[in-house]
């Protein structure tokens, strides 16, 4: 169990003060300036040396990411872009972060941007989370007020300009390419890959976008150094992760844990255990609404990091558990992420904007059953050829939980469709 | 102070009145400024006028057809004022996990209204949104800025009572 001195996030609950002074009796800004005169390749060694994996979903190595930005201006600025968009259902960990501990975020801000050469930074949240966005905005007025940001930020003599700007409820804009389209004025379509950001990314200038607590726990691992970081299980799996439960759990919650950490002590130590009892576990998402499920059967031994989860082809995501009990209809919770889907497609790549109607449409008759045996792999062949076929990783998303759900449920759905024809056989 | 969602009554969407919000948020040519004039229009008539597309194309040199796919692009964004309160109820995994498709059913019944409907009265628009980010509290719902969680219909429906009275029933901090 993660102890309280390893805890990065002291104030995930709101039970202190949020306020500037508060932050820094919990350590925080504490001695920013001397972190900085370290210099930038120190900062991007020590990241890299932590093991921190991005935490928006992908879990690229944060480091390496910032050493892609160019050493040297050829005239054009550098800026650093932070992903608050968190619209990925069943996610809520950023949103605890912004609110209660948003003083940890902005001095991250501060030392990513200085180690990536960037003089601005921009803070992309959801349009939906509003009390986040007055917390967060408090706090950067704050920390302008007391010059740890503008000019000679926090006395490192880095110049450092922080802005919050605000979506308005499209869910493709957390695709770091599409919020780069949003900031920019216009419809959050996703851009081809390459260029990547950080060689021509916000207004056509070197960017790097990344997840608010993959910055919010960069200053921490500095103080506490690269070695110091709590939770080693694993290789490869570093650090603390936030976790968010929730569904058929006596007692849903965020909270920060050791990566690698079973979901069985995780449900049973944070969450009171699933409703009815472990048994009465049917399956769960272990990331968010766009990794494919975890069956029962493979919950026992399930641990929660990056490999173990990649390697049972579902994935870490977000790490927001959902988890589901006896009583759910799997086939429909599945078909709601399928029109999630088709809702929120942007539309712009012609597998997605008709393959998620299309998947949307077959899951709709599975529900009922009205359908043939043989559609359930026509429908696994038309969910392989959304999956990498389209600009974004949408596709991919609403490809990932029909095939996580034919591979393990595949039994559950043979049963609805032979049943509804018996039935339909009977009733002549 | 926190912010309290806009109620109305709206002022009119004259030309002069839009033209104030859109130069006060437009910096300088290219489409970088038009989410935020889109987000002052709406703060400031609930709504982004139709009339406003042409003169925000004017100001920020950019094609209304730009202007008006933004605007459609983004699900925030009305193109009629809504009711005096704003009734968003999450139907995303989590809550719907807690019962969320049931209380959604009574809500609308009891309120007689369909999703994106506003009452007869204008008192209240209702919303499907999807994921508000309270999974932890689910079923969840936000009334205009206010996230609820852990709702029933009952609490949803006594929440909108006292909404209706201007007490959003929220300490100030």
């Amino acid at each position: 169990m993660l102890k309280d001195q390893d805890r990065i996030f002291t104030n995930l609950y709101g039970m202190h003060e949020r306020s500037l002074a508060g932050a820094r009796r919990r350590g925080q800004w504490d001695g920013t300036a001397a972190l900085i005169g370290k210099g930038r390749d120190w900062i991007v060694n020590e990241v890299k040396a932590s093991g921190l994996r991005g935490r928006g979903g992908a879990g690229f190595p944060t480091g390496l990411k910032w050493s892609f930005m160019p050493r040297e201006s050829d005239g054009r600025p550098a800026y650093l872009v932070v992903n608050a968009d968190e619209s990925e259902p069943g996610t809520c960990k950023d949103r605890e972060i912004m609110r209660h501990d948003p003083h940890t975020l902005i001095e991250g801000c501060l030392i990513a941007g200085f180690a990536m050469g960037a003089h601005a930074g921009y803070i992309y949240i959801r349009g939906e989370y509003i009390r986040e966005r007055e917390a967060l905005q408090a706090a950067i007025d704050e920390a302008y007020e007391a010059g740890l940001l503008g000019r000679d930020a926090a006395g490192s003599g880095w110049d450092f300009e922080l802005y919050l700007t605000h979506g308005a409820g499209a869910y493709i804009c957390g695709e770091e390419t599409a919020l780069l389209e949003s900031l920019e004025g216009r419809k959050g379509m996703p851009r081809m890959k390459p260029p990547f950001p950080a060689g021509s990314g916000l207004y056509g200038c070197p960017t790097t976008v990344n997840n608010v607590e993959s910055i919010a726990v960069v200053p921490t691992i500095l103080r506490r150094g690269a070695e110091g970081c709590a939770g080693v299980r694993r290789p490869n799996n570093a650090g603390t992760k936030v976790f968010a439960i929730s569904g058929h759990v006596n007692n849903p919650c965020v909270v920060e844990e050791e990566m690698s950490i079973p979901l069985r002590e995780l449900i049973d130590r944070h969450c009171g255990g699933v409703r009815g009892g472990w048994d009465n576990l049917k399956a769960v998402i272990p990331g968010g609404a766009s990794v494919p499920l975890l069956p029962a059967s493979q919950c026992s031994d399930a641990i929660m990091d990056f490999d173990w989860l990649r390697e049972k082809r579902s994935g870490l995501g977000t790490a927001a558990v959902i988890v589901m009990d006896q009583s759910t209809d799997v086939i429909k919770a599945i078909w709601r992420r399928s029109a999630f889907y088709k809702h929120e497609s942007c539309g712009q790549c012609t597998p997605c904007r008709e393959g998620t109607g299309w998947m949307m449409r077959v899951m709709d008759r599975l529900v009922r059953g009205e359908a043939e045996i043989e559609e359930i792999d026509m429908l696994l062949a038309v969910t392989k050829q959304v999956e990498g076929h389209t600009i974004c990783a949408l596709g991919d998303a609403a490809a990932w939980p029909i095939q996580g759900l034919i591979r393990h449920f595949r039994d559950e759905i043979e049963d609805r469709i032979r049943g509804r024809q018996s039935y339909g056989v009977a009733a002549q | 102070m926190s912010q309290k969602g806009p109620r109305g009554p709206w002022p009119q969407a004259t030309e002069a009145a839009l033209d104030e919000v859109i130069v006060a948020h437009a910096g300088g040519e290219g489409a970088g400024a038009l989410l935020p004039i889109l987000h002052a229009l709406q703060a400031r008539f609930g709504h982004v006028p139709d009339g406003s597309v042409p003169r925000i194309a004017q100001a920020l040199n950019i094609s209304r057809a730009e202007v008006h796919g933004v605007i459609t692009f983004y699900h925030d964004f009305r193109a009629q004022p809504p009711g005096r309160q704003v009734l968003r109820l999450c139907r995303s995994e989590a809550c719907l996990a807690m019962g969320a498709e049931g209380i959604a059913q009574d809500v609308r019944d009891r309120l007689g209204l369909a999703w994106g409907e506003t009452s007869a009265d204008g008192a209240v628009t209702l919303e499907p949104v999807y994921c508000l980010g309270l999974c932890a509290c689910a079923p969840a719902a936000m009334l205009d800025t206010r996230p609820l969680g852990r709702v029933g219909s009952d609490a949803l429906l006594a929440a909108l009572a006292q909404g209706a009275t201007g007490d959003d029933g929220e300490a100030t901090p």
